[in-house]
């Protein structure tokens, strides 16, 4: 070795230490990397902690303070927050803009609405099939009237056209603006599909007029509080969910994969197989959102699942803050709480008022008000980190 | 016994330019072969096509008696073959531990990457003291300097434990310290390793170089030791031809 490669090995010494042991000494020893930054028990307990408030909050507090009506209100947000939760982990965490869940949602949707279409019906035809000159019951219909069939295929459906369109765009290497143009151009034509087909879907009034679920009165208030429980106990379990998804190695390759496809290949991984599969997630979550949202709201429509409500809950998710989970989540509820509030004040305003939000968070935070919020949180620890470190 | 590598016939087209034409090269295991030839040579082009980010008109890429081309990238790391950028990318939002832990993962079926990490494999561990990262194994990435992501990227090579190592100029940009800290690095990894470095550092090349096969125009011109290569008058005249300082270097 030249005196240059000398001098290397001895700087290579203060970046550290083992730099200085490989070149003198091989063969290499190997040691126990020395464990990541232990984080402040404070800071490591602070997830749980807001989780469980959280959970009280929504499934204690809640249901005491708020009268029917707005408790219906807040169920049909969270029914919107789990959508939410899926958009931010194709999102947020897979880099994968998709503008076209309510497909999905309204796929879950129909699935419970012709369920409990089926079982009002006791036997006969839905009415709305009856005052479009149905005479027999459609054989699509027939399984149907089964409540776990119904369920399952909320599911199930959402997550096979998610799995069948991910598989064909993504080992494409479709990606960016082309697969949200995509997606939503796939929300555009499944109203139009819906609309055209009156008979079958009760075209653009949708599924409604629900009387019974489960042998409960769907409007009574007993049966929409056990209703927002189950909402908001669901949307909990898919949160812990993603939650551990996104600190699996799943979750750090789903990161990688967002931040650059093409590198992830020559680490041995088919990006395609990984954000397919992410897609098939968040649509069995916007799935199980629609199915919920059809008794809560006892209406489901090609309004509901369209470009517009779809593009609402991306922006949803993007003001709260992609990024983060409690961000989408958050997001969604909140601007479904503005939406109701300024469609009831000014409803001319809110769509130019959202818009605005819109560019407003994508500009000044592109994290969100999540981002903003862990921003100054890292702000204060390292204060406090100081404040100790003087005294 | 055959090659590890065995190119045949390698013709690679763009656009109508040719960038390889009926290129020959054979990679024994073990070896340590370096690449060099002038600016647009074709040595990343030929990285590009063992890798199968570039599919060739015509020739054939054998691979331990397995044919590459038409394979897709990522199935061919799994035959065991890895590689570096010429610009380094590794991932910044993950720690250095979880990219070395990635690179080192791939061969778990996927539902397995469900589960948490629990610390660091073995196979982390040695890339993490390989390349003297693990001070910073838990910092992001983002952080570390240019020399650092080039080291990490060369650990997340070893972490991957592949069969053939193909690196696109690793030293580049780095100070001079760095780079000697990269040369024990290859000479170090090179001991069990087939490996395949390109590098234009004439210095570089003279300190830790064995084999070197000089690409000139998407051709081999010459193969040899260091010494071979040095003395031919064919590449004094390539190098000549292209930059006066360079060809100082290489016929001094
Ligand atoms: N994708 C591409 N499209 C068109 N031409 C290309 C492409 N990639 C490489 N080339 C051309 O092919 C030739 C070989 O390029 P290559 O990058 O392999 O050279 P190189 O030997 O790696 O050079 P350098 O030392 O500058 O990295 C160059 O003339 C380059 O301009
Ligand atoms: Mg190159």
């Amino acid at each position: 070795m030249t005196a240059g490669g000398a001098d290397v090995t001895a700087r290579g010494a203060d970046v550290t230490a083992e730099g200085a042991d490989m070149a003198a000494t091989a063969p290499v020893v190997v040691r126990q990397a020395p464990p990541e930054p232990a984080r402040p028990r404070w800071s490591r307990l602070g997830g749980p902690a807001a989780f469980t408030a959280t959970a009280v909050l929504v499934l204690v507090v809640a249901p005491l303070l708020l009268e029917p009506f707005r408790l219906g209100l807040l169920a049909k947000y969270l029914c919107y927050a789990i959508v939410a939760l899926g958009i931010g982990l194709a999102w947020g965490q897979g880099g994968m803009l998709t503008l076209g869940q309510g497909v999905f949602f309204g796929l879950g949707g129909y699935a419970m609405g012709m369920y409990l279409k089926l079982h009002d019906a006791g036997g006969d035809l839905p009415d709305f099939m009856v005052w479009s000159g149905v005479e027999k019951l459609p054989a699509l219909w027939a399984p149907f009237g089964n409540p776990v069939f119904a369920l399952a295929m909320a599911v199930v459906v959402p997550v096979l056209v998610a799995l069948a369109l991910g598989t064909l765009v993504f080992r494409q290497r479709v990606r960016g603006a082309y697969f949200a143009i995509l997606t939503q151009a796939l929300a555009a034509a499944l109203v139009i599909l819906l609309v055209g087909q009156q008979g079958l879907t009760g075209g653009t009034n949708g599924l409604t007029n629900f009387f019974d679920i489960f042998g409960n009165d769907v409007a009574a208030d007993t049966t929409q509080r056990g209703l927002y429980l189950t909402v908001a106990i669901v949307l909990g379990v898919l949160y812990l969910g993603a939650w551990q998804l996104v600190r699996s190695r799943f979750g750090r390759l789903l990161l990688a994969i967002r931040d650059g496809e093409d590198r992830v290949r020559f680490l041995g991984y088919d990006p395609a197989t990984v954000k397919t599969v992410t897609f098939a997630m968040s649509a069995g979550m916007a799935g199980i959102a629609g199915a919920l949202f059809v008794p809560v709201v006892g209406i489901i429509s090609p309004a509901l699942l369209g470009v517009v409500p779809s593009l609402e809950l991306v922006v949803a998710v993007a003001v709260g803050g992609r990024y983060a989970l409690a961000g989408a989540v958050l997001g969604a509820v909140v601007m479904g709480y503005a939406r109701t509030y300024f469609s009831e004040e000014l409803p001319d305003a809110w769509l130019y008022l959202q818009g605005a939000l819109f560019i407003l968070v994508m500009t000044l935070a592109p994290k969100g008000v999540a981002g903003l919020a862990s921003g100054v949180a890292a702000g204060l620890r390292g204060r406090l980190a100081r404040g100790r470190a003087a005294a | 016994m055959s090659a590890l590598l065995e190119i045949r016939g390698l013709d690679v087209v763009f656009d109508g330019f040719r960038a390889i034409s009926g290129l020959d090269l054979s990679v024994e295991q073990g070896e340590l072969r370096f690449l060099i030839g002038p600016n647009g040579a074709g040595k990343t082009t030929l990285i590009d096509v063992v890798t199968g980010l570039t599919r060739p008109a015509a020739g054939t890429v054998r691979f331990g008696g397995e044919e590459l081309v038409g394979r897709r990238e990522h199935e061919i790391v799994r035959l065991g073959v890895g590689r570096t950028f010429q610009t380094s990318v590794v991932f910044e939002e993950l720690t250095v531990l979880e990219n070395l832990d990635l690179a080192a993962s791939f061969r778990r079926p996927l539902w397995s990457l469900l589960r948490r990490r629990r610390g660091a494999s073995p196979a982390v561990e040695r890339a993490l003291s390989t390349t003297g990262l693990s001070g910073l194994a838990g910092q992001r990435a983002g952080i570390l300097s240019h020399g650092q992501r080039q080291w990490l990227e060369i650990g997340m090579l070893i972490a991957q434990e592949p069969r053939l190592l193909l690196l696109d100029e690793p030293v580049a940009g780095m100070s001079l310290d760095e780079r000697a800290r990269t040369g024990e690095l290859l000479t170090e990894i090179a001991r069990d390793h087939t490996v395949i470095v390109v590098e234009h550092d004439m210095d570089f090349l003279r300190r830790y170089a064995s084999q070197v096969t000089v690409l000139h125009e998407g051709a081999v011109l010459v193969e040899g030791s260091v010494e071979q290569v040095r003395a031919d008058p064919r590449v004094q005249e390539v190098y000549l031809g292209r930059a006066r300082e360079e060809a100082g270097d290489v016929v001094r």
